[in-house]
């Protein structure tokens, strides 16, 4: 079976035309797989329980993760960049209301307006250079950014995608910790080619453990935490200071998220004494 | 795009965009759907809406439906505004028209109920 990915054919918009957006929708195996997958995701948003919360989803294609999402009893604003695809989740009336965009331009909300996030394959396409002008680091960057002023305080994003190689789960993870987002990876069934899944938690909170991944009996279970890794690699490397300038961006990137944030003085970005 | 939706959508995309807040809404063609009346959503949504910007949606779309011009306080009792509120922005959609950005007037058409927020290469 010829297993090209869909990635390497053409930019998201072209490739989900009208034909294949439909072809897609109608596929019984990948109706399943994004309603387990959406299930999964919001498991790992950890809701607080009973409440109705208002949810960003990112590709939201067709809606198939979407009407999963309504069938938890949560409200949802969706973003695709493939308008047959929307067409598609016009006709299945579905209850979210959706936008037409590109998330690698950046998700276009008021601060803290959602109660979290979630993405099922589709980040991965941003991981491609469609065009002359697209640096795909720079377009995960502008959405990870983005999507973290978007989200309200201490709640979580999810992605779950299909990375092509460990370098660009690498670019992926990066930008989203370039973007002050904490969390890692978690891996379901991480010895079944056909049934491992590969999920990115963010936290906009301090850090939490992350959930271990699913995995059949027996296997051994593989959950990278990522600020597990950082905070070790900290204390290989001695930790160094960080510049004055990253130090002023990130507290009004705070202020900006309606945190409090202590004002600045000569002291702020000032090198501490050793042994501070 | 229901009202809710526009009260939480910038044009901040843009580059020279400050705030992008609120668009300003053109509306060709309206309707009102049925969505199941959740108290305690809408409650706690409240807190988290610009009400000026509500009550300047709805009336750029002709619902202003006798909302306050301001939010009372108490309004978790007031049993008749969320209902109301629910109505304002779950029920209400804008079908086709379009958006306009507050800073740079940059139109963003609506159609079938879904707003085009594509930026062109020299916007982003």
């Amino acid at each position: 079976m010829s297993s090209k990915r869909p990635e390497h054919q053409a930019p998201p918009e072209v490739y989900y035309g009208e034909d294949e957006a439909r072809k897609y929708t109608q596929n019984t195996r990948i109706i399943e797989v994004q309603e387990k997958c959406t299930e999964r995701a919001l498991e790992l948003l950890a809701l607080p329980p009973d409440i109705s919360a208002m949810l960003l989803d990112l590709g939201c294609g067709s809606g198939l993760s979407g009407e999963a999402i309504t069938e938890n009893g949560h409200y949802w604003v969706g973003m695709d960049i493939s308008p047959s695809m929307l067409d598609v989740a016009l006709e299945r009336e579905v209850e979210g209301d959706m936008l037409l965009g590109d998330i690698g331009t950046g998700v276009p909300f008021r601060p803290g307006m959602f109660d979290g996030a979630i993405s099922i394959s589709a980040i991965q396409w941003l991981c491609y250079a469609d065009s002359a002008t697209h640096r795909p680091a720079k377009r995960l960057y502008k959405l990870f950014m983005t999507l973290f002023a978007s989200l309200s305080r201490g709640s979580r994003a999810v992605f779950q995608f299909y990375p092509e190689n460990d370098a660009q789960v690498e670019m992926v993870v990066s930008q989203a910790m370039r973007a002050g987002f904490t969390g890692g990876l978690v891996v379901d069934f991480p010895n079944s080619t056909k049934a491992k899944k590969i999920y990115l938690v963010l936290m906009t909170g301090g850090a939490a453990p992350l959930p271990s991944g699913l995995q059949e009996e027996g296997a051994a279970g593989s959950t990278q935490a990522l600020y597990q890794r950082r905070e070790r690699m900290k204390q290989m490397r001695g930790s160094r200071q960080p510049k004055k300038a990253w130090i002023m961006q990130k507290k009004e990137r705070r202020r900006k998220q309606g945190r409090d944030v202590r004002p600045n003085s000569k002291y702020t970005g000032r090198r501490r004494p050793e042994r501070f | 795009m229901k009202l809710m939706t526009h009260n939480m959508l910038t044009s901040k995309g843009m580059k020279n965009v400050k705030e992008g807040f609120p668009l300003k809404i053109q509306a060709e063609e309206m309707r009102n759907v049925d969505i199941d009346y959740d108290r305690d959503f809408i409650t706690r949504m409240i807190p988290k809406l610009d009400w000026k910007a509500l009550v300047f949606a709805a009336q750029c779309v002709g619902h202003k439906e006798d909302l306050p011009d301001t939010l009372p306080e108490g309004y978790e009792n007031d049993n008749e505004l969320l209902k109301r509120l629910h109505h304002v922005l779950l029920e209400v959609e804008v079908v086709s028209g379009c958006l306009e950005c507050p800073e740079t007037q940059r139109k963003f058409p609506i159609s079938n109920g879904i707003p085009n927020m594509l930026l062109n290469e020299d916007e982003v």
